[in-house]
């Protein structure tokens, strides 16, 4: 599904990712972890085209076919099949939560801006589809009646499932969840983990994921892997990775 | 629930629309000449404030390049309605170019092509421009307009450079200020609501996040851009069939700053708060006119203050951004 | 050739003045990040002031010019204080917006305390002689510009790498956030700033008046505009590319019209295509630094 291959990112002289290597299949769920500042947002934003690469070349094969993303732009790579959301949750924040996730659908539309102010059958009947669906997915994320409300208003851990709900509507086949769990409880992340299942068998998607949780990273992930850094320092299963010595190492500080 | 307010959203509407048009047909046969004008404006300032507010307020691009395409709008329906005589007229220290001077259009067809134009200038200069980010934006729209105004003052023999137009058809009337502002508004009632509307708010309001949900940005610009400056020359136009007289001179930055005063109070991101503060600005911009001239009342000679009008606009301006701060944008 | 020397000195002299404004525009914008509009309009303030100084009182010319560049520092302190603190957290686009009424009220203000028609500036006259070498005859005052401007800009660079209130300059505008924990005073700082380059737009806005000896409300407006462009060009945020974008300007202008005369008219736009040239070759300007957005 995805490859990141020999990837380098270097902002001056800070490397904050070298040489790192990634092998998503299709319909895994990865885990990357690793202490504060090891420069795992920042492969998602490699990944995502926030960031142009130094080095190295991102593959993405949502089918058999492969395909460099490498210097595409963001809104190239979503419209591809990789949606995300964000550390710090960017929503639209002065919009109602349903037009949140209605926009995650306006990258699919067919209908061009002149059929949607002459507001044309074809572009009604689209518009219906997009609602329905969004509405859809709201009730998945469990926001159903807060639809109207403007998305700064919710608290903290709608905010994520909302971005969640939006990332979704982009009908991505590769999802990036950016520390889905933080700052929620930890009922409130047993439910995230059940979803994060749940919506990877309904939706057919692969799922790569920072996490700091390791009730999360451990109870969900097919595989881990560890960044210390900039580099990958341990890959394989939870068990594996938990008993590594360099990543407890790492998390440790031990030098 | 949700259908029944839609449908009394939509009943609302149309009431409010039938009052409109009685109420213009009332004013339109009682009012005088310069009460007239003064409603016109309004209406040309309904259609300059929305066109404004789409590329500011929802977008979130600041452009002050507004002046410009107005210019580009006015002089394309004062050179194409003219007619054949009075041009000769007119150009008097140059002689006008062949393919022009023997040109006479009626109003509409002018004025849809003064539309075209600068929304197609819009287009072009949008390209570059939109990649910059807010304040290097205004300044750089800023410059186009300028680039646009010195254009015309130098290319005496499209324009009569700074000499300006003289006798341009007074077609403008209430029906057609008026009828292009209800276009307007429901132009952008509609583009709001739909699918790409949301998606130039969804790029005001986060950047990032838009284009990680690919919503591509230049493309949502340019557009936003580019119907925002058509817009422009359509009022340009309009203003034009209605003074009968334009130059250079009237295109300076200082009228985009009043369209940019008519944003900001109506709210950045409301069409209701935009037609509302557009009526009104205009109405106190000639109300408070005789601050600017002397007037005599009976015996009492009372010296006017040239420009004392244009300060009252500008502390109102600053006033409404320091109260209202966070406040400016408002959703509709 | 001693036409293109008098070109020269002409396009030096020009520079020099649009470097002084422009030093203005970019030490604000370096600490705030924001466009000072009415930047053009304290320069019409401070020919203004000067003008008045030396109708209405008996101080002698070299006292009200120096007076009248420390009142104009103080009404730039009042100016941010008035239009730009009170929106200190507030959204960039609503700063902006500010400015822009800012700028439009002191013009009208100007319209309607000085007056709208033009002012003739009353020079005096150790600026009237005429300076011949060769075939090149220039205006005492086309040199003393530069020679003012370097004097200043010695000045100027002395106080931001020696003083302490000049490092904290630096310092705010490398990191705001860090600075202001560091217990920088910032309020302190911003005055400085806007009392410096309201100063220098005064300076500016004499020898403007002495060059081109006629004051209109409305005088800032261009030059303003331009010399933002000017520190743009040079690389916003950056000293010594304001001076650098303040010379291309300049001499930019001055040659244009004298090697293409038929593009006179053309003159103001000049700076504006430059600018957008720039901007789109190299946004960042000049001399200035890339910046990483944060995601």
């Amino acid at each position: 599904m995805l490859k990141i291959d020999n990837m380098t990112m270097k902002f001056g002289g800070v490397v904050a990712a070298n040489k790192f290597n990634a092998n998503i299949e299709k319909g895994e769920i990865v885990g990357l972890i690793g202490p504060n500042g090891a420069g795992k947002t920042t492969i998602f934003n490699v990944v995502t085209g926030v960031y142009k690469p130094t080095e190295g070349d991102i593959i993405f094969s949502p089918n058999e076919e492969e395909q460099i993303i490498t210097g595409l732009r963001p809104d190239e790579i979503a419209k591809l099949g990789i949606c995300r959301t964000f550390q710090n949750i960017r929503l639209f924040k002065q919009l109602s939560v349903l037009d949140n996730v209605f926009i995650g659908n306006h990258l699919r539309i067919k209908s061009n801006v002149f059929s949607s102010i002459l507001r044309l059958p074809t572009y009604r009947k689209e518009e219906k589809e997009m609602l329905e669906k969004s509405i859809y997915l709201l009730e998945k994320v469990d926001l159903k009646d807060e639809m109207d409300e403007k998305a700064y208003s919710l608290p903290y851990g709608k905010q994520r499932r909302l971005e969640i709900a939006r990332a979704l509507a982009t009908e991505p086949k590769l999802l990036l969840l950016d520390e889905p769990a933080a700052g929620m409880n930890p009922q409130e992340t047993r439910e995230l983990m059940g979803f994060i299942k749940d919506i990877k068998e309904e939706f057919d998607l692969t799922i790569f994921l920072i996490e700091h949780h390791m009730e999360v990273v451990m109870g969900i992930c097919d595989r881990i892997l560890v960044l210390d850094h900039g580099t990958l320092i341990a890959e394989g299963d939870p068990e594996y990775v938990q008993n590594d010595q360099r990543v407890v190492e790492a998390y440790l500080g031990v030098e | 629930m949700r259908d029944k307010m839609r449908e009394n959203k939509k009943m609302s509407s149309l009431v409010i629309l039938v009052v409109t048009l009685v109420l213009l047909f009332i004013l339109n046969k009682t009012l005088d000449d310069y009460k007239l004008r003064i409603l016109n404006l309004c209406g040309i300032y309904v259609t300059l404030g929305l066109s404004m507010n789409l590329i500011n307020g929802f977008t979130g691009l600041f452009s002050l390049g507004h002046a410009g395409f107005m210019a580009i709008g006015a002089y394309t329906v004062a050179i194409l309605t003219m007619p054949i005589p009075m041009k000769e007229m007119n150009f008097f220290m140059k002689p006008m170019v062949p393919f022009l001077s023997n040109i006479e259009w009626p109003f509409l067809p002018a004025l849809l092509m003064g539309g075209i134009l600068a929304g197609l200038f819009g287009f072009l200069i949008g390209a570059p421009v939109l990649r910059l980010t807010d304040d290097y934006l205004a300044i750089a729209t800023l410059g186009f307009a300028e680039i646009i105004r010195v254009v015309f003052t130098n290319t005496q023999s499209i324009t009569n450079g700074a000499l300006g137009l003289k006798g341009i058809p007074n077609t403008t009337n209430v029906w057609w200020s008026w009828g292009i502002a209800l276009i307007t508004i429901l132009f952008m009632e509609f583009l709001m609501k739909g699918s790409y509307g949301k998606a130039f708010k969804a790029i005001r309001e986060d950047e990032i996040a838009a284009r990680s949900m690919g919503i591509s940005l230049f493309k949502h610009k340019v557009m936003s851009f580019t119907f925002g400056s058509f817009l422009a020359g359509i009022g340009g136009g309009l203003l034009a069939g209605l003074l009968g007289t334009i130059d250079p001179n009237m295109f300076r930055i200082v009228l985009t700053f009043n369209i940019l005063l008519i944003v900001v109070l109506g709210g950045l991101g409301s069409i209701k708060g935009t037609t509302i503060s557009a009526i009104i600005v205009t109405i106190m911009m000639e109300a408070l006119r005789f601050l600017d001239e002397s007037i005599n009342i009976g015996s009492l000679h009372i010296e006017g203050i040239p420009g004392m009008r244009m300060v009252i606009f500008s502390v109102i301006l600053m006033v409404a951004v320091v109260v209202k701060k966070e406040g400016l944008l408002k959703e509709s | 050739m001693d036409k293109l020397l008098q070109h020269l000195v002409n396009g030096v002299s020009l520079g020099s003045l649009y470097a002084l404004i422009a030093i203005g525009y970019t030490m604000v914008y370096g600490i705030l990040r924001l466009i000072n509009f009415a930047h053009g309009d304290i320069f019409m303030l401070g020919a203004y002031i000067a003008f008045y100084g030396l109708m209405f009182t008996s101080i002698p010319w070299w006292l009200v010019f120096i007076l009248t560049a420390v009142i104009t520092g103080f009404l730039g302190i009042l100016l941010e204080k008035l239009a730009y603190k009170p929106l200190r957290e507030a959204p960039r686009i609503t700063v902006l917006i500010s400015a822009i009424g800012a700028s439009f009220f002191l013009e009208n203000l100007g319209i309607v305390v000085f007056g709208g028609r033009p002012k003739a500036f009353p020079i005096p006259d150790v600026f009237n002689k005429v300076i011949r070498f060769g075939g090149v005859s220039v205006g005492v005052i086309t040199f003393v510009i530069p020679v003012v401007t370097i004097v200043l800009l010695i000045g100027l660079n002395y106080f931001i790498k020696k003083t302490k209130t000049g490092m904290a300059m630096r310092a705010l505008s490398k990191d705001y956030e860090a600075a202001s924990l560091m217990g920088i005073d910032i309020n302190k700082i911003i005055s400085i700033t806007f009392f410096i380059g309201s100063f220098l737009a005064a300076v500016g806005g004499i020898m403007w008046g002495i060059r081109y000896p006629q004051l209109m409300p409305l005088m800032g407006m261009m030059p303003g505009l331009k010399c933002f462009i000017a520190a743009v060009v040079g690389g916003i945020g950056n000293i010594t590319g304001a001076v650098l974008g303040g010379f291309i300007l300049g001499l930019g202008e001055i040659m244009l019209v004298a090697l293409l005369p038929g593009l006179t008219g053309y003159r103001d736009a000049f700076a504006f295509i430059l600018l957008i040239v720039i901007l789109l070759i190299k946004p960042t300007g000049l001399m200035g630094e890339k910046v990483t957005e944060k995601v």
